[in-house]
């Protein structure tokens, strides 16, 4: 039973008790507590159930590596799960729960797995679910997901807030710890900009635990004093609950900040740091590793490292009888320090034959036990640990004593954390010796210009002991001198079945010795294929404790040496991060840019139903009260062609090209000619991309002797501005153009329908007659006091006016029209009108007619198409024997038999099947639309052979059987002979 | 001429910081040879001169700023930049060069107050401890196209496309709460 000690507790602050529930029970733990230690203090061991298994579980680690002692925090919209509570730093009112139970953490009836593992091996999964196909659907999947995962997903939005930032630094220090420490203030005394992060709340890491000195001083002292030199100086910051998540090319690192967790001061909960650092130097600490023997993951049994930071960190006693196992000198700290709290050390079991160091000599001069040569066979207890069964080590597992105790301690010794240094490219080399991998400082991971990007101080760099750590900053420091580890990576050695089986090395995927084992006689030999088969290492602790004793175990059952086998893949984040810290201020309104033109307000307020153009929101309709969108379409369109309608054509892309030489490049990038445009007029034009696929379309139009204005798409308009620059900048970068996007300059009103010209000689200013301005021409003057830029051009059919006046004059010129325009009846229309109007006229829409497989020709658009000009994008292209195939599909408009309107997207069939047993096709819909002035369906198409088949009836099946019979027709459906426009 | 107005009428909001839409501001996108005399000529009669590489020069209320290799922004007040484009395009006219009023086509908005910095640095990839005055930085903010300068002591201008001004505008303001000061 664990429970709070009386005196000490370096961490926490007795002065300031904090109350907490878990699992509804209240309970109470102190300022600087974690919540483990707070739930350990108050006497809880068992905190969850196992993934698979559903094994009671309890801590075993202290900080971010713990894989079992995840809760589900807080309640509704701020309901987290698998929340670390090693890393969880405890706060007022804090509301815990277990998770993976069912009905309750202390009687669970999914651990009858547990009683059944044999029947669930590595592999379980694949295995079971080859055969029958329907058992998946309707068995294992609905009894997975009741069983499988830990916490219960959130189902409300997150209510806090959330931010990045970015900075810069000369050297990026991760880790905090005296490691760390020292190379800051080592690059800082060089006047390097310095960034220290460290993960935890407090400076120092391991030291201050573990004792020694560091020149002169405790640890604690000299973390102190180093803090605050550092503090001092302008060029370093220093980030606590920093941590870096990862390292990744060119310098790029990311940091994890904890700013306001649980605040309510107005701070963003989390912060994500984007850092550009020159040299990231990793003291990043170690980790030290379980041992694989049976049991060891009941409740009770822990790192050696953890007991010994729940008792000197935060006062809290893991048990009254602590037996500690291990193969190596420095869990022996873990006994002294035991003892010095006034607990009971009935044994401590070294694998090793003999223990002759200073620690196990101080052991046993402070009268320990001390057993050589031993390992635990089994751990008795199944909710809490009752004892050890103790074995030798190089046996079977036969045992030969029995010690009653409630908890045990256990290290297998230590494994850098080289995460960061792995994440870009980093190499590792195995160290025989200390048995860990540990970065190869000769292959560290490398810049653009081939430089080091990181470099590894401290125990991330293997180096275990403080005296080598501070040598390596040129600090004198002294601890006791350690004796080398025996590698164990199963205990007993020899260890049976029976034994292997609950020898647990990822606790958190539940996956044992015996199913590495296993997937090696299985025939994998990949460590990379046996982490995904076995899911070793693959849960939300990523392996931190598994990796190496996995691959050990997997290169032992392979016959080869571990650096053979080698490690998986380090991936960031280092430990999971909140998808609001990834999110950043990209939420809600600023998910991502909303576009607006200047009369987006006023459409909103006449409530517009929007229709998303890129990034643009575009009205689609301006439905009344009572009034479908269908039949507000309906009705703007009839209004337009009878009386005036306006469109807001802002989005419509407006680049201006300006230079000697802007003529023939307009001419390579349209396919008609532009250069021979006379000034003040208009022309359609299109173009391709080197494919010979069309690309865009627009009117041009002449400004001046030397400058034009290209019309583009309004999806269009950023696009082609960079398709121009890149030619002008990495092709033509000879010939004199300038280009400029002036799309957002203009707000841009259409004025359409037989009575826009009436509308336009009320406002007055200008002289927009037939002959003064006839179709196709533009002329700069004002109108109604706006000064104006009047193109005559229609997209409708109709008498049409397209006015560009100054975008901050754009609303006040729309209000203008709309007040103006009340005697002819005048109306907006929106997008969906505009289409209508255009299918009805014939026009093709880029995106609608056109989806980047089709050249101008199969449009019927032969006449945009130069046959004087040499060359243009997309020439050569179209001349290939493909393009020039007669068999490709041609534009055609369609006419329902019955009058209704084909639905979009529809194939024609034609006589028999295709080599996959589908009915072969002969056309396809590309737009389709009901056209209020005809009172039928209309559709424009592409047909083999269509223009030839005028009058022939074709079947377009629908859904539910049903089919569509429509005649091809010429695809202008009203006013064909253009009289509308011509006015 | 009718009244003109901004794409948020001045709009602003006070966290840590005040972030502001500016108004009406001139700007004139020139694009030219920018070794050329006439150019220099033209931008001394205004006071000013040829920016060298990423530099801001400014002199009575106007600034002109180097914007890419063959790129200027001059800004000016609304009310002058239709003028001021057509005289420059003018200076101009011999050389090849395009000089275009875009005074509408964008937004500016101001961040003022101690903790300015705090503001734009969680939103732009730029190094705003070593950023000085006197320079014009082309980058974004958050997911658009921005440019930025201190544009005075504690101020730091932003311009933007109009179209996306509140998004910017959102953007500065959930950036600037009180509470999400950095340092």
């Amino acid at each position: 039973m664990s429970t709070r000690l009386a005196k000490g507790g370096r961490l926490i602050d007795r002065a300031k008790p904090l109350n907490f529930t878990f699992n509804g029970k209240p309970m109470r733990g102190y300022a600087g507590d974690t919540l483990a230690s707070a739930l350990l203090g108050a006497g809880q061991v068992m905190l969850g159930r196992s993934f698979k298994y559903h094994r009671p579980r309890g801590l075993v680690a202290s900080g971010a590596e713990e894989p079992n002692a995840l809760v589900n925090l807080g309640r509704n919209n701020r309901h987290e799960p698998d929340q670390r509570t090693t890393t969880t730093e405890l706060f007022e009112g804090a509301e815990a729960t277990s998770q993976n139970h069912w009905p309750s953490l202390e009687f669970d009836v999914g651990a009858i797995n547990d009683t059944f593992y044999r029947f669930l091996p590595a592999g379980f999964y694949y295995k079971t679910f080859m055969a029958p196909r329907f058992a998946w659907k309707h068995v294992f999947e609905p009894i997975i997901r009741q069983s499988a995962g830990l916490g219960a997903a959130p189902k409300e939005a997150d209510p806090d807030r959330y931010e990045q930032a970015y900075d810069y630094c000369d050297v990026l220090v991760v880790g905090g710890g005296v490691a760390g420490l020292a190379a800051a203030l080592t690059e800082a005394r060089a006047g390097k900009r310095v960034i220290v992060m460290e993960q935890t709340a407090h400076w120092g890491g391991r030291a201050p635990v573990d004792g020694g000195q560091i020149d002169g001083q405790e640890p604690e002292a000299w973390v102190a004093a180093a803090v605050e030199t550092l503090s001092g100086m302008a060029n370093v910051r220093l980030m606590l609950r920093t941590m870096a998540a990862g390292l990744h090319d060119h310098g790029y690192a990311i940091g994890y900040q904890s700013v306001g967790e649980h605040a309510a001061d107005g701070r963003p909960r989390h912060r994500l740091w984007r850092v550009r650092a020159g040299l990231t130097i990793t003291a990043s600490g170690a980790i030290e590793r379980p041992i694989a023997f049976s049991g060891n993951d009941v409740p009770g049994v822990m790192l050696a490292s953890a007991v010994r930071d729940y008792i000197v960190n935060w006062a809290v006693s893991p048990g009254d009888r602590v037996v500690v196992v291990t193969n190596n000198d420095d869990a022996y700290r873990t006994a002294l320090a035991v003892q010095a709290a006034g607990l009971t050390v009935p044994a401590i079991i070294d694998a090793r034959e003999a223990a002759t160091g200073e620690l196990p000599e101080l052991a046993r001069a402070r009268g320990i036990k001390v057993m050589t040569g031993r390992g635990v066979a089994k751990v008795l207890g199944r909710k809490s640990v009752t004892g050890v069964e103790i074995c030798a080590q190089a046996g079977e597992g036969g045992v030969i004593e029995t010690v009653a105790c409630d908890c045990v301690a256990m290290s297998g010794g230590w494994s850098p954390v080289v995460h960061l240094w792995s994440h870009c490219g980093g190499k590792l080399v195995w160290d025989d010796a200390a048995a860990m991998f540990r970065p190869d400082a000769a292959r560290p991971p490398t810049g653009a210009a081939g430089e080091p990007l990181a470099r590894v101080v401290g125990a991330a760099n293997g180096l275990l002991q403080l005296g080598t750590i501070m040598d390596e900053a040129g600090i004198p420091a002294v601890s006791e001198v350690e004796a080398p580890l025996l590698p164990v990576w199963v205990m007993p050695a020899g260890a049976k079945e029976k034994l292997k089986f609950k020898a647990f090395l990822d606790y958190q995927n539940d996956v044992k010795v015996s199913d590495v084992q296993l997937a090696a006689r299985e025939g994998y030999e990949s460590v990379e294929h046996t982490k995904r088969y076995t899911t070793l290492g693959m849960a939300s602790d990523q392996g931190k404790l598994s990796n190496i004793n996995g691959l050990a175990i997997l290169s032992d059952a392979l016959g080869r040496p571990i650096p053979v086998t080698g490690t998986t893949t380090f991936r960031p984040p280092y430990t999971p991060i909140s998808f609001g810290a990834v999110t950043g201020e990209a939420r809600g309104e600023l998910f991502q840019p909303l576009r607006r033109t200047p009369m987006h307000g006023w459409h909103e307020a006449k409530g517009a139903h929007w229709e998303p153009v890129g990034l643009w929101r575009r009205p689609y309709c301006y439905p009344k009260a009572g009034e479908s969108h269908r039949t507000a379409v309906n009705r703007e369109i009839v209004n337009t062609r009878t009386n005036v309608g306006l469109l807001d054509a802002s989005t419509l892309g407006k680049i201006v090209v300006k230079g000697p030489d802007a003529g023939r490049f307009l001419d390579m990038l349209y396919t008609n000619m532009m250069s021979n445009l006379g000034v003040g007029k208009c022309r359609y034009g299109l173009m391709c991309n080197e494919n010979g696929f069309l690309s865009d379309d627009g009117v041009v139009v002449r400004l001046s002797e030397d400058t034009w204005l290209c019309h583009t798409t309004s999806g269009g308009a950023d696009r082609i501005h960079g398709w121009m620059e890149d030619w002008l900048q990495c092709e033509w970068w000879d010939w004199k153009v300038y280009t400029a996007n002036l799309t957002e300059q203009y707000a841009q009103v259409a004025v359409v329908g037989p009575k826009a010209r009436m509308l336009l000689e009320k406002l007055g200013g200008m002289d927009v007659s037939k002959e003064a301005l006839p179709f196709m021409t533009y002329a700069e003057g004002t109108l109604g006091g706006f000064p104006v830029r009047v193109f005559r051009i229609s997209f409708s059919g109709e008498l049409s006016y397209e006015i560009a006046v100054p975008a901050n004059m754009g609303l006040a010129f729309w209000e203008a029209l709309n007040a103006a325009g009340e005697e002819f009846g005048v109306m907006p229309y929106g997008t969906e009108g505009l289409h209508v109007m255009r299918a009805e006229k014939g026009f093709i829409m880029i995106g609608d007619e056109t989806d980047g497989t089709v050249i101008p020709q199969d449009l019927g658009l032969g006449w945009a198409i130069s046959k004087k000009k040499e060359d243009y994008l997309g020439k050569r292209a179209q001349e290939r024997s493909y393009m020039t195939d007669p068999k490709r599909w041609k534009l055609v408009g369609l006419e329902t038999l019955d009058g209704s309107v084909l639905p979009d997207g529809v194939y024609a069939v034609a006589e028999g099947h295709n080599a996959n047993g589908q009915r072969n096709t002969q056309g396809r819909v590309t737009s389709t639309y009901y056209s209020p002035m005809l009172k039928r369906g209309i559709a424009m198409g592409l047909v083999l052979n269509g223009p030839d088949r005028m009058g022939e009836v074709l079947e377009f099946p629908g859904d539910k059987g049903a089919v569509f019979k429509a005649k091809i027709v010429d695809p202008v459906f009203y006013d064909k002979e253009g009289e509308k426009a011509n006015v | 001429m009718s009244e003109a107005i901004s794409a948020l009428k001045g709009a602003s909001h006070t966290g840590f910081a005040t972030v502001a839409e500016a108004g009406l501001t001139g700007m004139i996108s020139i694009r030219a040879d920018l070794t050329s005399k006439a150019l220099a000529k033209a931008l001394k009669g205004l006071g000013l001169a040829t920016p060298d590489q990423r530099k801001v020069v400014s002199s009575e209320g106007r600034s002109v700023a180097w914007m890419s290799p063959d790129e200027l922004l001059l800004i000016c007040t609304y009310e002058e930049a239709p003028g001021l484009s057509q005289s420059l395009s003018d200076a101009l006219a011999k050389e090849h060069s395009l000089v275009t009023n875009v005074s509408d086509a964008r937004a500016m908005f101001t961040i003022s107050g101690e903790k300015g910095d705090e503001v734009v640095m969680k939103l732009c990839p730029v190094d705003f401890a070593t950023f000085p005055e006197g320079e014009m930085r082309r980058t974004r903010a958050a997911q658009v196209a921005a440019a930025l300068w201190r544009s005075g002591p504690q101020e730091i201008s932003v311009i933007c496309f109009r179209s996306v001004a509140a998004y910017m505008l959102g953007l500065l303001e959930v950036s600037s709460r009180k509470g999400g000061e950095i340092f």
